[in-house]
């Protein structure tokens, strides 16, 4: 549009001067009107550039027409392809959990398709599909997690709803792809499963009202099923050593309970200090009334440089603890025919501590250390032999989405030697752009 | 072990506290994720609020950790101001999760989505990830044209008037004396810089395009070769060539920048790093958007004159 009023002053301009000058006028009176008409024209497009400056600007300050960056659901996908390569040629023996390599070669312990978005404007929901592929190449589909979150609830209550990793510790509600390590640590394999501790169930948290960060929560859980490995699993031969008794829901008291207390400080600009403390408690399949009961604490402390590029440098600390004990009833032996093993109490304990330095951007060295160990007991399962590993790796993120890390780990099971693993591992992640919790 | 009478008390002790409900002749708790929307709502809300700025001056608004005293902050907040367009979809969403705050939700008049109403620059027609981490609402860095401060400004006192309908006059005169200060720096500011129209400058981010829009500078290049792709040697080989052809001298770094990258390039072309900043506190003396963008103005202005 400026262009036009440009171009017809611009010829008006024209047409009025070759006009005055086709006039014969003495020569001084001429140039005289020529210069008055000149100056009025300029005068005229200084004015319509004006107009047409202001134009531009409200046209700067109307409003852009609302765009959607998505459509009410957020996708993405995290592939995750491993290899691995093990002084122990049966590599799933010692790499217990459940998206790790099971074989020497390569394998796919992880392929989720994760869903996303607000419900209403009173819950959000999340789904996570999980597929993997065996040691044989078969692929198999699991709904890892289904959850609804209430965004509203008054007195700083939130619910929670479905089947999800329950949250007890760190890691156990992390998935591999915000984990710092290729693997699980030990402790929580052997204490909350090897695909962690995840049931159908509802949780209940508050926010306290405290000037620092405080969370409570408990969570009330289906006690049954694979990934409930130290209650009512039906693989809990691994822990007892006996036959597993095949036990009904009578009352409240055979679900699971998780409750969970959490703080965090800032220490000052830098540094952030996150502790938490965490117990599960319900029956167990050992016999009729067995129960198991599982406390950890767990801390986080991170350090960031007050000028991070894209997140680095950092240090950070992870560490926790946990210990079971297990009410065993008198049962069978599984691997001794008309063996009765007596009721008896069985401890578990363990910890990890993991330290990740964030060198330079995209490059991150992490190194860990992890003990576990089981009491002396009636019988021998390798699931609660005493167990050492050390594991350095470096992880390189080229961007956000994809990221390569080389492990080693050197192992030591008591009875069985020990073993050097390494673990090379490649993941991308496609759609939505992932959000870090802290 | 029965637990259902914990529960119970956990409730009972929940809906017992006071936490919401009307402050007590208290101010307007106001949360914004940035130094430099914070510096705005400051001023329009004046004191009549309280306003806390969940990133830090040097921080990359695009990486900050989603702590948990950011949850706390969060949760107390009766307005959210954020950049929008992206900018802290890494970060904010856990955050919000987590805050369980039904007054800022997204709609809510509590919640303030700055890029809205901004004619924003550099909205991809296409999505892909091979051409960098692009934004898919465009570029997010639109508070460096003073004119789109005055934008948001209005959409603050907007919403401030919306929660808190006592404090309505003070908003209203405050938003005319900001657009005044602005109107005015303005023609101060492209006085500095009209010396320097069409001079060509490089930025180590994608992060200046509205500044050179409205100020008639020429950002020639960028030393990452996408946004938030990390700079190659390739790229920055091919950097120091065209720096030398159009005769750059001027490379514009952020605090939380790779500074020595930009060093490197600048030590081959006779250019000089100039230290700048987007968020107000970030250097001495630049505590509020005005002072924040007139230190910027005249270190650049000041850089080009001696590179000329």
């Amino acid at each position: 549009m400026s262009k036009y009023y440009v171009v017809a002053a611009s010829a008006a301009a024209f047409v009025l001067s070759a006009a005055s000058l086709g006039a014969q006028q003495p020569p001084d009176s001429t140039s005289r009107r020529q210069q008055a008409a000149i100056d009025s024209l300029a005068a005229a497009t200084r004015a319509l550039q004006a107009r047409v400056d202001s134009l531009e600007r409200a046209r700067a300050a109307a409003p852009a027409p609302p765009r959607a960056s998505g459509v009410y659901m957020n996708v993405s996908f995290v592939g995750l392809t491993d290899f691995a390569w093990s002084s122990q040629a049966d590599v799933g023996s010692l790499q217990a959990g459940g998206h790790e390599p099971k074989v020497r070669g390569f394998s796919i312990p992880n392929a989720e398709l994760a869903l996303d978005g607000t419900v209403d404007p009173y819950l959000k929901a999340f789904a996570n599909i999980v597929y993997q592929l065996d040691d044989k190449g078969e692929t198999s589909v699991e709904l890892e997690e289904m959850y609804f979150l209430t965004t509203s609830l008054p007195g700083n209550l939130q619910i929670k709803a479905g089947q999800y990793f329950a949250e007890f510790g760190r890691q156990n509600n992390q998935h591999p792809h915000a984990w710092a390590f290729a693997d699980a640590p030990l402790v929580l394999t052997r204490l909350l499963g090897s695909d962690g501790l995840r049931s159908q169930g509802a949780r209940i948290s508050w926010l306290l009202p405290t000037p620092f960060y405080a969370e409570a929560m408990v969570s009330v859980m289906n006690s049954a099923g694979a990934t409930t490995a130290s209650f009512r699993s039906d693989e809990s031969a691994a822990i007892h050593g006996g036959m597993s008794f095949d036990r009904a829901v009578k009352g409240m008291g055979d679900l699971l309970y998780i409750p969970r207390i959490t703080s965090s400080f800032d220490l000052n600009d830098t540094q952030t200090l996150l502790l938490g403390a965490s117990g599960a408690f319900g029956p167990n399949n050992s016999g009729p009334n067995a129960s198991t009961s599982i406390y950890g604490a767990d801390l986080y402390w991170k350090w960031k440089s007050p000028t991070a590029n894209a997140g680095f440098p950092f240090v950070a600390l992870q560490s926790e603890y946990l210990t079971r004990r297990y009410d065993a009833s008198r049962r069978y032996a599984v691997d001794k025919y008309a063996t009765v093993l007596p009721a008896e109490t069985l401890r578990d304990g363990g910890m990890y501590a993991q330290l990740q330095w964030g060198i330079k951007p995209r490059i991150v060295a992490g190194l860990r250390g992890e003990t576990v160990d089981g009491d002396k007991a009636s019988f021998v399962v390798p699931d609660r032999e005493r167990r050492t590993r050390v594991s350095p790796n470096l992880t390189w993120f080229p961007t956000e989405f994809s990221k390569f890390r080389l492990q080693y780990n050197y192992d030591q099971r008591r009875g069985l030697g020990s073993d050097h693993t390494v673990l090379v591992q490649f993941e991308f992640l496609l759609g939505a752009h992932a959000a870090h919790k802290f | 072990m029965n637990i259902l009478p914990f529960i119970k008390l956990a409730v009972v002790a929940a809906l017992a506290v006071p936490h919401d409900g009307a402050l007590p002749a208290g101010k307007l708790n106001v949360v914004a994720t940035t130094p430099d929307l914070a510096s705005i709502a400051r001023e329009i809300g004046g004191d009549a609020v309280d306003v806390k700025a969940l990133a830090k001056p040097t921080e990359d608004p695009h990486f900050v950790d989603a702590k948990p005293s950011h949850v706390v902050t969060l949760n107390r907040a009766d307005v959210l101001i954020e950049g929008g367009a992206e900018l802290e979809m890494g970060w904010l969403p856990p955050l919000l999760e987590t805050a369980r705050n039904a007054k800022i939700a997204a709609g809510a008049p509590g919640r303030v989505v700055g890029s809205q109403g901004i004619r924003m620059l550099e909205i991809p027609t296409s999505f892909d990830r091979a051409k960098g981490d692009v934004h898919s609402l465009g570029n997010p860095h639109f508070l460096t044209d003073p004119l789109n401060a005055k934008i948001v400004a209005a959409q603050i006192a907007e919403h401030l008037t919306q929660v808190d309908p006592k404090s309505a006059a003070l908003y209203a005169a405050n938003l005319k004396k900001f657009n005044a200060t602005i109107d005015a720096k303005l023609a101060e500011w492209q006085k500095l810089l009209a010396p320097f129209k069409g001079a060509k400058i490089v930025t180590y981010h994608k992060d200046f395009p509205y500044f050179g829009e409205r100020f008639g500078l020429n950002i020639v290049e960028n030393l990452e070769p996408k946004p938030g792709i990390a700079p190659s040697p390739a790229h920055v080989a091919n950097v120091i060539t065209l720096m030398t052809a159009q005769k750059v001298h001027v490379i514009l770094v952020q605090p939380f920048q790779n500074r020595r990258t930009a060093e490197t390039v600048a030590r081959q072309t006779d250019a000089v790093v100039l230290d700048v900043s987007q968020q107000p506190g970030a250097f001495k003396n630049t505590d509020s958007y005005v002072d924040l963008m007139d230190s910027l103005i005249r270190s650049l202005a000041n850089a080009l004159k001696e590179a000329k």
